[in-house]
């Protein structure tokens, strides 16, 4: 490297540092400028040429901030620790046979399939007991909350919850514990404990989920014509069976949307298992190890090869995603 | 129409751009430091001659209320050498440093705080050795043991910062006094009072925390090595700090059995919290708050924990309500103390960063940290005047840091790779409280993790 490149790249100096973001500035306009030049000059070009020309910044940007790193993250997945020699499936036959990486995987696995399931689930729920009753908006504020908290926020008050000393949960066992006649009951370590730890953390993401999917449920169940609601009572219908042979088929595109959304959501469960303990007492998450392994162990082979992992799960969720809306789009 | 408004778009741009550059060039804030010296003696600041309008940049682990007792340890060379000294802190810095490095964006000095953090960072190849003047001054003020901490295949990159004693055990004066109990001088002696105090009174004498959020159980990585220090000794130490003898050589896990003879077992441990089970819940900065109430006796932690006492308005004293005493070995001929400390390293050779790294490594910069730290500082530098300590524990940390009887071993969790030191050793050492894991499986596990390279 010389030092001129190192000097305008990577400066020290505030004026070295401006002097770095005039020229960014500088490039971006230019760029900008070209681009809309040639878009005016191609007004008599076909379409899909002028379309070309808008969509080359964004398809820049989409290459170099995401096709690129996902492209060396692959590619880091089949190198050592320092991505200096060529490892072939090595990472991956650590990452899918250790023991530990195998809790791993199984804890993502009852991420990815349980709180999609009960968020969706309590948020249908309450959004069809709620539905048109007196304190409706009042009940629906309540639920929505919890949307409003970050991960991390949602992550220290559950802390709070679970402690073993002054937490709620505690003391509610040791109360109930105490009317059935055993005095000296010590609250259990709610977090400790595996594999029932990992419930008492997706407590925390179905508590903050459970809002979205009843708002986005509410909205649909609202939206279903009345005349079908009303030639399923003159069939008949009512309770249970309205819910299950009218509500439920009808906002089906909508469940499938929250689903899925909650599911990748869940994949992403980082910040919960993070801030609670750190990937320790067997509940981490393949999120959590892709971290710890990049960041923390310096090994770009792992952690590659656990971000891989990842990517291969995502994969098929968003496929059905993509594949339900075009279908609901299709319907329409 | 389109077109006159893209025309209109690019003459935008291009006048927001001149505007952008115009701003840029006054807002650009001038260097000129007051050269004024105060009341500070400029006379020992002359050697590193006059840096006006130079600026050096470094970057370290500690922030808030710690981080402001750097930057005013630095005050005194920003006034005399007309030096700016730009200051980062960050609690990320374990993470984000080997990227930094690899970005070329990192600061000019960075203060590793494990040596074998520094030693992922010299294989990158951007430290640089460090200067004669420093080399110097780390030969004339430091051990050659800490000299090796800071070298990587015998050439020095990094002088030592601060140090931390970790081999001690807090108690309280007082109730030693009502008791009538003496600070044991053996192993063997800590045992028997360990196990009078739970025939004296209705208590546990010992109180235990390792909680740490995603570090959870360097507490405990620190008891392993007291403990291999003092069964297997330093010798065994060494070997097994480099992995020239496994994790799980039957030296340590006869060191991790002897351990347990203390923190699992149910009548010792946890005084105050509750179970065994509750160590691995217990935020380390609470594992010893039930010394002040009376609740608990014993509490092994580094001398840095003097700071979280005289939080709680606790007075850390021989006579005062908290005092420490050093761990004792089997055999008391051999002074074994477990410790650890930072390193600083230089990215640049510039004149001023050769003078402020310089100044790091001299008795100058040690004295000034001192005179303004309040408590849980100390450093090997033996060019320090004790007195400059205001804590007096910090003081007893320095008097053993430079006790030429004692065998000073770095913390070896900080020497380990990074898959053992500061992963699998804290995972597997949570699971022994969390989950009563055999000390023969934390072991095996451990040696499992160690990188096969």
């Amino acid at each position: 490297m010389g030092s001129w490149d190192s000097l305008l790249l990577h400066p020290t100096t505030v004026g070295g540092k401006l002097l770095l973001m005039v020229i960014a500035i500088a490039v971006f306009a230019l760029v900008m400028a070209v681009v809309l030049a040639l878009a005016d000059r191609l007004g008599r070009f076909p379409g899909w040429v002028t379309a070309l020309v808008f969509l080359f910044p964004v398809l820049g940007l989409v290459c170099f901030g995401l096709i690129y790193p996902a492209l060396v993250t692959i590619k880091n997945s089949f190198f050592d620790a320092t991505s200096d020699k060529f490892v072939g499936f090595a990472n991956f036959a650590t990452v899918l046979t250790g023991s530990e990486f195998l809790i791993t995987l199984r804890n993502t696995l009852a991420w990815v399939l349980l709180v999609p399931l009960l968020a969706t689930g309590i948020g249908l729920v309450y959004a069809v007991l709620v539905d048109r009753a007196r304190v409706e908006r009042f009940a629906k504020t309540l639920i929505f909350m919890p949307m409003a908290i970050s991960m991390v926020g949602a992550s220290l008050i559950w802390k709070f919850v679970y402690n073993d000393r002054v937490g709620i949960l505690s003391r509610c066992y040791v109360t109930v514990a105490g009317w059935f006649g055993n005095e000296d009951a010590q609250a259990p370590h709610w977090l400790m404990n595996a594999p029932w730890n990992t419930f008492f953390l997706m407590v925390i993401m179905i508590w903050i989920q459970a809002g979205f999917a009843m708002t986005v449920l509410s909205a649909s169940i609202k939206a279903i014509p009345d005349d079908i609601v009303e030639a399923g009572r003159l069939d008949g219908l009512t309770g249970v069976k309205m819910f299950r042979y009218v509500t439920v088929p009808m906002i089906r595109p909508s469940l499938v949307v929250v689903m899925t959304t909650v599911a990748m959501t869940a994949l992403k469960a980082f910040d919960i298992v993070r801030t609670m303990q750190g990937g320790h007492f067997h509940a981490s998450v393949v999120a959590n190890d892709f971290y710890t392994w990049s960041f923390n162990n310096h090994d770009a082979g792992i952690g590659g090869a656990l971000a891989v992992l990842l990517f291969v799960i995502v994969v098929p969720v968003i496929a059905y995603n993509v594949n339900q809306l075009k279908k609901a789009e299709d319907i329409r | 129409m389109k077109r006159s408004i893209s025309k209109g778009m690019a003459a935008g741009l291009g006048v927001a751009l001149a505007v952008t550059m115009a701003a840029c060039g006054k807002t650009e804030p001038n260097n000129n430091s007051s050269g004024g010296s105060g009341d500070v003696d400029c006379s020992v600041y002359s050697q590193y001659g006059d840096l006006k309008g130079k600026s050096i940049s470094i970057y370290t682990t500690f922030v808030d209320a710690e981080g402001a007792t750097y930057e005013e340890s630095f005050k005194g060379f920003e006034q005399c050498t007309g030096a700016d000294i730009k200051y980062e802190g960050s609690k990320s810095l374990t993470t984000d440093v080997l990227g930094r490095i690899e970005a070329g964006a990192v600061a000019d000095i960075v203060a590793f705080p494990q040596p074998g953090l520094l030693q992922q960072a010299v294989a990158t190849g951007k430290v640089l050795e460090a200067p004669a003047a420093v080399a110097k001054n780390v030969d004339t003020y430091w051990t050659t043991s800490w000299r090796d901490y800071g070298s990587v295949d015998g050439k020095l990159y990094a002088s030592p910062l601060g140090a931390s004693v970790k081999s001690l055990v807090w108690y309280s004066p007082q109730a030693f006094k009502d008791a009538g109990y003496a600070v044991p001088e053996t192993w063997d002696d800590l045992l028997v009072l360990t196990d009078q105090i739970t025939k004296d009174g209705d208590v546990k004498p010992w109180c235990v925390g390792i909680a740490d959020g995603d570090a959870t159980g360097w507490v405990a990585t620190d008891w392993v090595e007291d403990m291999v220090l003092r069964s297997a000794g330093p010798a065994a130490y060494a070997q097994w700090v480099n992995h020239e003898s496994p994790f799980n050589d039957p030296k340590i896990v006869e060191s991790l059995e002897e351990m347990s003879k203390i923190v699992r077992n149910d009548a010792y441990v946890n005084a105050g919290i509750g179970n065994i089970q509750s160590i691995a819940a217990t935020p380390w900065t609470d594992g010893g708050t039930p010394l002040l109430d009376g609740q608990c006796f014993l509490h092994r932690q580094a001398s840095f924990y003097g700071g979280n006492y005289a939080q709680e308005s606790a007075t850390v004293a021989e006579d005062g309500d908290v005092w420490a005493f050093y761990l004792p070995s089997a055999d008391p001929s051999i002074k074994p103390i477990l410790g650890a400390g930072d390193f600083v390293a230089a990215f640049a050779d510039r004149p001023e960063v050769v003078a402020f790294q310089t100044f790091l490594s001299s008795p100058d910069w040690a004295n000034a940290k001192a005179k303004v730290t309040e408590g849980g500082w100390t450093t090997a530098n033996n060019g320090l005047d004790k007195a400059n300590l205001r804590s007096a524990v910090d003081q007893l940390a320095f008097e053993l840091l430079s006790d030429p009887s004692a065998e000073f071993r770095f913390d070896g969790s900080d020497l380990m790779p990074a898959q053992v030191g500061s992963d699998a050793f804290w995972k597997q050492m949570t699971a022994y409280f969390a989950e009563n894991k055999s000390e023969q499986a934390v072991a095996d596990a451990i040696e499992a993790a160690w990188p096969k390279s």
